[in-house]
C-alpha cells in the first residue's frame, strides 16, 4: 500500500522530530550551551559523544535535540499563521468576490513579487534577532500560496450545489464559509501547511545562517549549520548532523502531507473501512 | 446469419482489473450488425454500453481489457488487431461520434482543419484537395454558411454545431458503421431531434450501419431497428424495436417502459402512480450472482438467485435472458 | 379575491439582466444579458407548475430569483403576500420556498452526515431541543423513504437515487410551502426516475406542497404538473393547465417541442419537426420575436416586433405568438 507508506514513514519521522523536541531535556546528555568543554573539542562522533562535539566541546547530540525543539516551533507556529491568514484572505476573497477580492488578489500578487525570505530579513531587521521576531517574520511572509489555493478552492466550491442549498435555507455568510466551504478545502490546505512547515524550517535555517534568525549560544538547526560552516572540512560532522535533521524532518513532513491528503478524503477513508 | 452481417459480436467479456481481481463488466454479449441497420444498446450508467461500444473501436485502456469473445467486421477478427492495423480501421471503416463534442475535437484547430484531416490521413488527399471537401462535408451536415464555419473554431460553435462537425468528420471517409455515444445527451430537445434526421438521413443515404448507444429507451427505440437491452454487464433482451415498447418481454425491460411517464398516458389514465422499479443499480465489482436483476425483479423465485438464466429465442424474432419471460 | 393575491407565488414583470464582460479603467464592451425578461407567473398553494424551456432560456435565473438569491433588475416577486426585497426576512423565506437540485452528486456536503445536513437548518431556524432535532430528522428520512438510522452516514455511501431522497428531505426539513425542483430526475438512472417522480408527488399531497417543475423532460411534465409555463430566451411564450399545453399547443416552440419528443411506437421518419438551427446565445437574441429564425411559419410581423403579451383566455391558456389566432383557427 503506496499511500500507507507515505503517512507512515511520514509519521515516524515526525514523530520522531517531535519527541525529540519535546523530550530534549530528559534525552539530552549535557545541557546544549552552558556545558562547553574545550578540553573536549571537535571530538568526532564515538560512543561517549554519538555525534561528536563542536569547537567548544558542546555535545552535538544534545544541541541537535534541543535544536528540534526551536526548529520545530518556529516552523509550526509561523506556518500556522500563514495559513490563518492565508485562509480567512483566499476563502472571504473567493467567495464575496468584488473589490475585496480584487484587493487580496492585489496583495498576494505583491507578495508573490517579493522573495519571501528578503521579506523576512527586512522584518528581521526591523524587530531584532529571536525566536519571537522570526516567527513573525516567518508567519507574515509566506501566505501567499495558502491563499490563492484557498480562492480557487473557494471560487469552484461556492457554485456547488450544497452551497446553494445552505444559502436556500438561510445560512449566513460565515456560516457557510465555516461549514461548507472550509471542510472541503481543507485537504490541499493542510498538505500546502505541512510543506510550508518544511518550508518554514528551511527558511528558519537559513535566516540563521545569516546570523539573523536565532543567536548563539541558543542552538537551532540553522544556527548550528551557520557555526559549523568554517569546520566543514575538518570536523564535518558539525554540519552532518544537524543537516540530516533538517533533510529527515523535512522529508518526514512532506511524506505525512501526502498520506493526510489520502486519509482527509472521506471517500478514501470508507474504502479502506 | 454472418454471411451478412457487417459486425458481429460473440460471446464478449471485457474485464475490469481492481485491487488484483478481475471483476466481468460486461459478459456473453452477444450481436450482429447487417450492413446498414441501425442497432441501438440500451442501459443504464454502468450497464457496460458504453465499453461494449469502446471495445469494437480498440479503445479500452486498462484496468479495463477485453476477456474473452469475438468481434468480427466483415467476418474478419478485429479484436486482436495490432496498433497500425487499429488505426486504418477507425475513421475508415468504423468510426465513433460522443456526446461532449467539446471534448472530441481539437480546441485549438480549427474544424475545416479538422474534417479536411480525415481525407489526407485515409485518403491520401492534398490539403488543397481536403479543404474544398471539407467545406462540402459541412455542407452535407447541414451547417449554414460553411464557407465562413469551415475557419471556426471549436469554441466558436454552439453544442448543435459542434456535434454536426463530428458528425461531419465521423462520415468523412464513408464508413461502414457508425458508433453513436449518447451523441445529444448533452444538447437541446429540439436540437436532439435534428441532429437525429441528420444522422439518419446521411447514414441511410450512404448505406451506414449505427450502433447507437444511449440510456433512452424511447429515443433508441424511434431510431433504430432492433435494439438490445443491457444491464449489469448483460445483454437481458434483443428485439425488434417495433416489439420492445409494445411487448417487453424481460421484466426490466417491462419495469423501465411502464416506469416511464410518457407523452399522452395522464390524458388517457389520469395522474397515476408510475411503476416503480426498486432497489438501486448494481456496481461493477458488486453484480448479484444469479440472475443479475434478480434483486429488483416481481418475478422472481428461487432459482434465479441461483442459476443464470441463457438467452432464449423468442417465438417472433429476438432474444431474452430470463428463466420467467413473458 | 382575485387569483393573483391569493396566489402562494406571484411574479409580475420580472426582469433580471446581467452585465458581462471585463471593464478595464472603465474601456471594454459590456453586454447585457438579458436572462429574465418581463415574466409574469403565478402558482397556488397546492399547486405543481412545470417550467419547460432549453439551456439559456432564463428558467435557472428566474429560480435564483424566486429563492432570493437572486436581486432582480425590474418586476417585483410576492411570496406568501410579502414583496420580496433586500429587507425580506432571509429565515422566512429559507421556510417558505427551498430547492431541489439536479445532481444529486453536487448538491450534497460530502464532509456532512446526513443527520448533519438535516439538523443543522432546524438548529438555526430555533429548534434548540436536541430530542426534538433528532425527532424531526427521524421524521423526515423515513418520509422520504431512508431508514432513519442511516442518518450518521455520508452522501457518498449512498446511491444516486438515495442522495436525491436526502436531498428532497433537505428541502422539506423546515417544512417550506413552495419546493423548485430543478430536473430533479435528469441526472439520475432510468430505473429509478419512477421511485424519485412518485416520491415528490406523495409528499406534495401529504405535505400540500406547491412545486415549481423545472424541466425539459416533457413526459415527466405532463405528469406532475396542474399547469405549464413554456420559456424560451428569457420570456414565457406560452402557459396554460398541463392539458391544453399537451394537447392544445398554440406557440410553433411549444408545438415542436412535443414534437421532438421521440415516440417509441413510430420508427421515425423526421419530418414535421416545426424548428430548426440551434438555440440563439441569449446575449445575442433576434430582433422581433425571439423564436422567429428557428420558426417554420414566421411572417414579416415576426421579425420586426417581440411576440405579444400573454392575453389569458377564460380556460387559462395564454400564448405569445403573432399567428396564434390563425393556427387556432385552423386546428380546430
Amino acid at each position: 500500500m503506496k499511500l500507507g507508506a507515505n503517512l507512515w514513514i511520514g509519521g515516524v519521522l515526525c514523530a520522531i522530530a517531535a519527541i525529540a523536541g519535546i523530550l530534549a531535556p530528559w534525552l539530552a546528555h549535557t545541557h546544549p550551551f552552558m556545558d562547553a568543554n574545550l578540553m573536549n573539542a571537535e571530538i568526532p562522533p564515538g560512543r561517549e559523544y554519538w555525534f561528536g562535539t563542536d569547537g567548544q566541546g558542546r555535545d552535538i547530540y544534545s544541541r541537535v535535540l534541543h535544536g528540534a525543539r526551536i526548529s520545530l516551533t518556529v516552523g509550526f507556529v509561523s506556518q500556522m499563521i500563514n495559513s490563518i491568514i492565508g485562509v480567512t484572505l483566499g476563502l472571504t476573497a473567493g467567495y464575496w468576490g468584488g473589490w475585496w477580492d480584487d484587493f487580496v488578489n492585489g496583495l498576494t500578487n505583491v507578495m508573490l513579487a517579493i522573495p519571501s525570505l528578503i521579506f523576512a530579513l527586512a522584518i528581521m531587521a526591523v524587530l531584532g534577532p529571536g525566536l519571537g521576531s522570526l516567527i513573525v517574520a516567518l508567519g507574515l511572509t509566506s501566505w501567499s500560496f495558502t491563499c490563492r489555493l484557498a480562492r480557487a478552492s473557494a471560487l469552484s466550491l461556492k457554485s456547488q450545489g450544497y452551497v446553494q442549498a445552505a444559502k436556500t435555507l438561510g445560512y449566513g455568510d460565515l456560516r457557510i464559509m465555516l461549514t461548507q466551504l472550509l471542510p472541503n478545502m481543507l485537504g490541499p490546505i493542510i498538505v500546502i501547511a505541512t510543506l510550508g512547515i518544511g518550508g518554514a524550517i528551511l527558511s528558519e535555517a537559513a535566516l540563521s545562517f545569516l546570523g539573523l534568525g536565532i543567536r548563539p549560544p541558543y542552538p537551532s538547526w540553522g544556527s548550528m549549520l551557520s557555526e559549523a560552516r568554517d569546520q566543514i572540512t575538518t570536523a564535518p560532522w558539525l554540519s552532518i548532523f544537524p543537516g540530516l535533521a533538517i533533510f529527515l524532518t523535512v522529508l518526514g513532513l512532506n511524506l505525512l502531507g501526502d498520506g493526510l491528503r489520502d486519509i482527509l478524503d472521506p471517500q478514501s477513508r470508507s474504502r479502506r473501512a | 446469419m454472418s454471411g451478412t452481417s457487417l459486425l458481429s459480436v460473440e460471446n464478449l467479456r471485457l474485464d475490469l482489473t481492481s485491487g488484483g481481481k478481475a471483476h466481468a463488466a460486461v459478459e456473453g454479449v452477444s450481436f450482429d450488425i447487417a450492413k446498414g441497420e441501425t442497432f441501438g444498446l440500451v442501459g443504464e450508467s454502468g450497464c457496460g454500453k458504453s465499453i461494449t461500444a469502446l471495445s469494437i473501436m480498440s479503445l479500452l485502456k486498462p484496468p479495463l481489457g477485453i476477456g474473452a469473445g469475438k468481434i468480427r467486421l466483415d467476418g474478419r477478427e478485429i479484436q486482436n488487431l495490432g496498433a497500425a492495423e487499429t488505426r486504418k480501421l477507425r475513421g475508415k471503416r468504423i468510426s465513433m461520434i460522443f456526446q461532449e463534442p467539446m471534448t472530441a475535437l481539437n480546441p485549438l484547430s480549427p474544424v475545416g482543419r479538422q474534417i479536411a484531416e480525415m481525407f489526407v490521413l485515409h485518403e491520401g488527399a492534398s490539403w488543397k484537395e481536403a479543404e474544398r471537401r471539407a467545406v462540402e462535408a459541412l455542407v452535407n451536415v447541414r451547417v449554414p454558411a460553411p464557407e465562413r464555419r469551415v475557419k471556426d473554431y471549436p469554441h466558436q460553435l454552439s453544442g448543435g454545431m459542434r456535434q454536426r462537425v463530428m458528425i461531419a468528420i465521423a462520415l468523412a471517409c464513408q464508413p461502414d458503421l457508425l458508433i453513436a455515444d449518447e451523441p445529444t445527451t448533452a444538447l437541446d430537445v429540439t436540437v436532439q431531434a435534428e441532429i437525429l434526421d441528420l444522422m439518419r438521413d446521411l447514414c441511410v443515404a450512404r448505406g451506414t450501419a449505427i450502433l447507437m448507444i444511449s440510456h433512452d429507451l424511447g429515443l433508441v427505440a424511434n431510431m433504430c431497428r432492433r435494439v438490445g437491452v443491457m444491464y449489469a454487464g448483460r445483454l437481458v433482451e434483443l428485439r425488434p424495436s417495433s416489439d420492445l415498447f409494445r411487448a417487453p418481454s424481460h421484466p426490466y425491460t417491462r419495469g423501465l417502459v411502464a416506469s416511464l411517464p410518457r407523452l399522452g398516458t395522464r390524458a388517457a389514465n389520469g395522474q397515476r402512480r408510475l411503476q416503480e422499479i426498486t432497489g438501486t443499480v448494481p456496481g461493477i465489482t458488486a453484480f448479484p450472482p444469479g440472475c443479475r436483476f434478480h434483486p429488483r425483479c416481481t418475478v422472481m423465485t428461487e432459482g434465479c438467485k441461483v442459476t443464470d438464466p441463457s438467452a432464449t429465442q423468442l417465438p417472433g424474432g429476438g432474444l431474452v435472458r430470463c428463466h420467467h419471460h413473458g | 379575491m382575485d387569483e393573483a393575491t391569493a396566489a402562494l407565488l406571484d411574479v409580475k414583470d420580472l426582469a433580471v439582466h446581467f452585465e458581462l464582460g471585463s471593464r478595464l479603467f472603465g474601456f471594454g464592451d459590456m453586454k447585457t444579458l438579458r436572462a429574465v425578461e418581463g415574466v409574469d407567473l403565478h402558482v397556488k398553494a397546492g399547486e405543481c407548475l412545470g417550467l419547460v424551456g432549453e439551456s439559456g432560456c432564463g428558467k435557472s435565473t428566474l429560480a435564483l430569483a424566486i429563492l432570493g438569491l437572486l436581486t432582480p433588475t425590474r418586476g417585483r416577486i410576492i411570496l406568501d403576500g410579502k414583496v420580496l426585497d433586500a429587507k425580506t426576512d432571509r429565515g422566512h423565506l429559507a421556510r417558505t420556498v427551498q430547492m431541489v437540485f439536479q445532481d444529486p452528486y453536487a448538491s450534497l456536503n460530502p464532509r456532512q452526515t446526513v443527520r448533519r445536513t438535516l439538523a443543522d437548518p432546524l438548529r438555526l431556524h430555533g429548534i434548540a431541543n436536541d430530542g426534538e432535532v433528532a425527532d424531526r430528522v427521524a421524521d423526515m428520512m423515513a418520509l422520504v423513504g431512508l431508514r432513519p438510522e442511516q442518518a450518521d452516514r455520508y452522501p457518498h455511501e449512498f446511491s444516486g437515487g438515495q442522495r436525491q431522497r436526502i436531498g428532497i428531505a433537505r428541502a422539506l426539513i423546515l417544512k417550506p410551502k413552495l419546493v423548485i425542483c430543478d430536473e430533479p430526475v435528469s441526472a439520475l438512472d432510468v430505473s429509478i426516475r419512477a421511485q424519485i417522480i412518485n416520491l415528490l408527488l406523495e409528499l406534495k399531497d401529504s405535505m400540500g406542497l406547491a412545486y415549481i417543475m423545472v424541466s425539459h423532460d416533457l413526459g415527466v411534465v405532463e405528469h406532475m404538473s396542474d399547469r405549464v409555463a413554456v420559456m424560451y430566451l428569457g420570456r414565457i411564450v406560452e402557459t396554460g393547465p398541463w392539458r391544453e399545453i399537451f394537447e392544445r399547443p398554440a406557440h410553433p416552440y411549444t408545438r415542436a417541442l412535443i414534437a421532438a419528443i421521440p415516440d417509441p411506437f413510430l420508427p421515425d421518419t423526421g419530418t414535421a419537426r416545426g424548428v430548426r438551427g440551434d438555440v440563439p446565445s441569449p446575449l445575442d437574441p433576434p430582433k422581433g420575436c425571439a423564436f422567429h429564425p428557428r420558426c417554420s411559419l414566421a411572417i414579416d410581423a415576426c421579425k420586426r416586433a417581440p411576440g405579444p403579451s400573454l392575453f389569458t383566455r377564460p380556460n387559462g391558456h395564454a400564448v405569445s405568438c403573432w399567428r396564434a389566432d390563425e393556427l387556432n383557427a385552423a386546428v380546430a
